[in-house]
């Protein structure tokens, strides 16, 4: 606009198997800076969009579980190098989003992209990290393995539209799980774009399905959904009462419920450790008879 | 068939086990009354006589147990590991002294067979102890960072299939990780838990870290909700576990749950058939079949199907059910009166839908709770027999042509705590148990247990593991 050229606008769109819908409702909402500048209309997502995204991602679930941990590591480190080359695009994206310098802003881009690269090394680590074989007192072999939990809901960070989104999405898909994520209510720029990301990074569609909307509208069909396993409530950090109903929801099929953190103690620039990969991980654990070479046995 | 071979009785002596009239509630380290007064009457399942009367807990009585747990925290959890270890091996040591006795008390109490009790049950409850007295003074090499920390006080649910050694499962780690407990035992089976009481008292565990409050699902509901505990621990029923995560939903109270199961066993066309039938027995008629891993549901190949049950027939007609006491008896009394109702009534659902029922022919005895090995042969998935677990001796055959059909319909279940494969083949093993979404999978073997080993389930089967390091997790502030 500077030099008089009119400039192109993004029509924001949701991110659901692989492409990218409006919200079957029809509804937007308007979305602004931190100053209250417009900055877009995008999708406000309805339930029946969180079912599809479900939809969606149980069908990619067998895939992605099944890939191997080396390819899904692959995927996650393309989705790095993705992300890197469009670094400037989500610097402006989260500045606008969270009222950052673009200093600042470049700064958390850098993290998230560093993020995608520390979970992609992952992939292949955690199962020999938290699993293994038991010493069981009998003839057999007993192994334990940590396995996916399914489909995961994950609510993502009202604040840090994308370093936190990263933080709390690139765990669960690389423990091998599929998601649907509700971004931040009122910062979901960076989200929908970080679908066009994903969407170019091999990773297959409906592994993470993204939707822009009302948190508690979203939360509450998809705490409540049969076919949904897991649920991280990060994002209802600063609504207990909405935390505490999507919980007791989410009992009805014993999801399991990663409860949210107090907003204030979170550092999303820290060492995230490895407890968003275990929180939606499954022990297997195998016994199979060793059987006997012969009654005198050898001694090595 | 049941005549072809005549053995004689062979009761073990019950002299062994000094059963008191009454007990009390174990808390702070002494027996004491109910706060309100009230008692109830533990029966022998195979005789229906009285045992004892046990002191019926109350939410005041779990007051005051959280408040005694709560007190003896705080030196508990200061103590050096290695001194939390040799409580620990203490106890591992005299449950192995006292084995017998305890076996006895609880094929009286349980009315399961003293060949379960003796060899499994008891074998297995001073193992745990004596694997989790070990993890104590080694937490900071257990993959939890430096220095993990204890979370407080746990209250631990219980139920009525393997008395102590769901207590061990749950007291063991909860100790060794320097929390302090209240445990529940299951209203029918309170006695073995009180012995473990004097057992702590004898290993000279200080007062408080363990209270034993017998009652019934209403003191367990106020142990839960107690805002001073820090811990659920529960095995049980899916409807308790889900109305135990909604009970605890908004709260900083941890939770895992061990909760119901409807395995599938799955017998490919190359499996050593006899030994298969072995294993399809131990499934499903171990403990009466009240066993939340159980395999309950049998999927056989369909080109062995005939050869199959009509070995499995076989075998079901040579077990021996009765006294629980006697040494050759394989199948035991029912837990409870209502237990058993449970079990007929499903059954009969299972006859009225069509489903073709065998039962073993066998003489069930005049008093107590019996109900004779059951199998349905002709159900499909939509089947109650299929899909409800029945939590008795009770196994319904399903077929498959091919091992994604097996798969198909093994993980065609809300459950996901157990499964079974019978085949020569050893990549089908592998490729079998890598999809089959369940918590333990038995290759060529089932219900096996060890303390190294998680236990736990996928699904509506609960959350959580317990045993080995993975179950150290469920007490440790990580």
């Amino acid at each position: 606009m500077s030099d008089g050229r009119l400039s192109v606008f993004k029509t924001y769109k949701l991110y659901v198997g692989g492409k990218f819908p409006r919200s079957e409702s029809g509804r937007v909402y308007e979305v602004t800076d931190s100053k209250g500048k417009w900055l877009a209309n995008v999708p406000q997502s309805s339930r029946k969009d969180a079912r599809d995204a479900v939809v969606a991602a149980r069908k990619a679930f067998g895939g992605w579980s099944g890939a191997t941990a080396y390819n899904r590591g692959q995927i996650l480190y393309r989705v790095a190098e993705m992300l890197e080359g469009r670094r400037e695009q989500f610097v402006r994206e989260v500045a606008e989003a969270e009222g950052l310098s673009k200093s600042k802003a470049a700064s958390v881009v850098d993290a998230a992209i560093d993020r995608w690269v520390w979970y992609a090394g992952w992939t292949d680590k955690i199962g020999q990290v938290v699993g293994g074989a038991n010493p069981v007192a009998g003839p057999y072999l007993n192994l334990s393995t940590p396995e996916p939990t399914g489909v995961v809901t994950v609510l993502a960070p009202q604040e840090s539209s994308l370093l936190g989104l990263v933080s709390v999405v690139a765990p669960v898909i690389a423990a091998g799980n599929t998601a649907v994520v509700v971004a931040s209510a009122d910062r979901p720029l960076p989200a929908l774009s970080l679908g066009e990301v994903l969407a170019t990074s091999d990773l297959p569609g409906g592994v993470v399905n993204i939707l822009s909307g009302r948190t508690a509208e979203l939360a509450a069909p998809l705490a409540s959904h049969q076919d949904v396993n897991g649920i991280d409530l990060t994002g209802a950090a600063d609504d207990a009462d909405l935390a505490k109903e999507l919980e007791a929801a989410a009992a009805d099929n014993l999801k399991r419920v990663r409860r949210p953190q107090p907003v204030d103690g979170t550092d999303w620039s820290a060492d995230p450790g490895t407890h968003r990969l275990t929180a939606f991980l499954e022990t297997k654990t195998v016994w199979h008879p060793t059987g006997a070479l012969g009654a005198s046995g050898s001694s090595y | 068939m049941a005549s072809a071979f005549d053995y004689a009785p062979a009761p073990e002596s019950r002299s062994v086990v000094d059963i008191a009239p009454s007990y009390g509630l174990f808390i702070d380290g002494e027996f004491t009354e109910a706060a309100d007064g009230r008692v109830f009457k533990t029966v022998s399942p195979s005789t229906e006589e009285v045992l004892s009367e046990v002191a019926r807990a109350g939410a005041e009585d779990v007051d005051r147990a959280v408040k005694a747990a709560r007190k003896a925290f705080e030196k508990w959890s200061a103590l050096p590991g290695s001194e939390r270890a040799k409580y620990l091996f203490r106890i591992a040591r005299i449950i192995q002294e006292r084995s017998r006795e305890l076996a006895v008390l609880e094929t009286l109490d349980n009315g399961k067979p003293i060949r379960e009790t003796r060899d499994a049950d008891l074998p297995l409850v001073a193992a745990h102890f004596f694997y989790y007295a070990g993890w104590a003074d080694k937490l900071d090499h257990a993959g939890y960072g430096a220095n993990p920390r204890p979370l407080g006080v746990a209250g631990q649910i219980i139920p009525w299939n393997f008395p102590l050694l769901m207590l061990a499962w749950k007291i063991a780690p909860a100790l060794a990780t320097g929390n302090t407990v209240v445990l529940k035992p299951a209203e029918t089976t309170p006695l073995s838990a009180l012995f473990f009481a004097d057992i702590c008292r004898q290993a000279g565990l200080p007062r408080g870290v363990v209270n034993i409050l017998p009652g019934y699902g209403d003191a367990g509901s106020a142990l839960v909700e107690h805002p001073d505990v820090n811990k659920v621990a529960f095995t049980g029923s899916t409807a308790v576990g889900k109305a135990i995560a909604r009970q605890i939903a908004g709260t900083d109270k941890r939770a895992t749950l061990e909760l119901g199961g409807k395995g599938a066993n799955i017998v490919f066309d190359d499996a050593p058939i006899d030994q298969a039938v072995e294993g399809i027995v131990t499934g499903i008629f171990f403990n009466q079949g009240q066993v939340c891993c159980a395999g309950s549901r049998l999927l056989v190949q369909e080109s062995v199907h005939d050869e199959v049950l009509h070995a499995l027939k076989r075998r079901l007609s040579t077990l021996r059910l009765g006294d629980p006491l006697d040494k050759n008896t394989d199948i035991g009394a029912i837990n409870s009166a209502e237990q058993l109702a449970r079990i007929s009534a499903l059954v009969e659902t299972g006859e009225a839908e069509g489903a073709e029922r065998w039962s073993a022919p066998c003489e069930l005895p005049s008093t107590g709770y019996w109900f004779a090995p059951t199998l349905f042969t002709g159900v499909t998935q939509a089947h109650t027999v299929a899909r409800d677990e029945i939590f008795g001796p009770v196994l319904s055959v399903l077929t498959f042509r091919t091992p994604d059909e097996a798969v198909a319909k093994a993980n065609n279940s809300q459950y996901g705590l157990s499964a079974g494969i019978w085949t020569e083949k050893g990549s089908r093993i592998l490729a079998v148990a890598n999809r089959l979404r369940a918590g333990v999978v038995w290759a060529n073997t089932f219900n096996k247990f060890d303390p190294t080993s998680p236990f736990g389930g996928y699904k509506e089967s609960g959350y959580g593991r317990e045993g080995g390091r993975h179950g150290l997790e469920a007490y440790l502030d990580v």
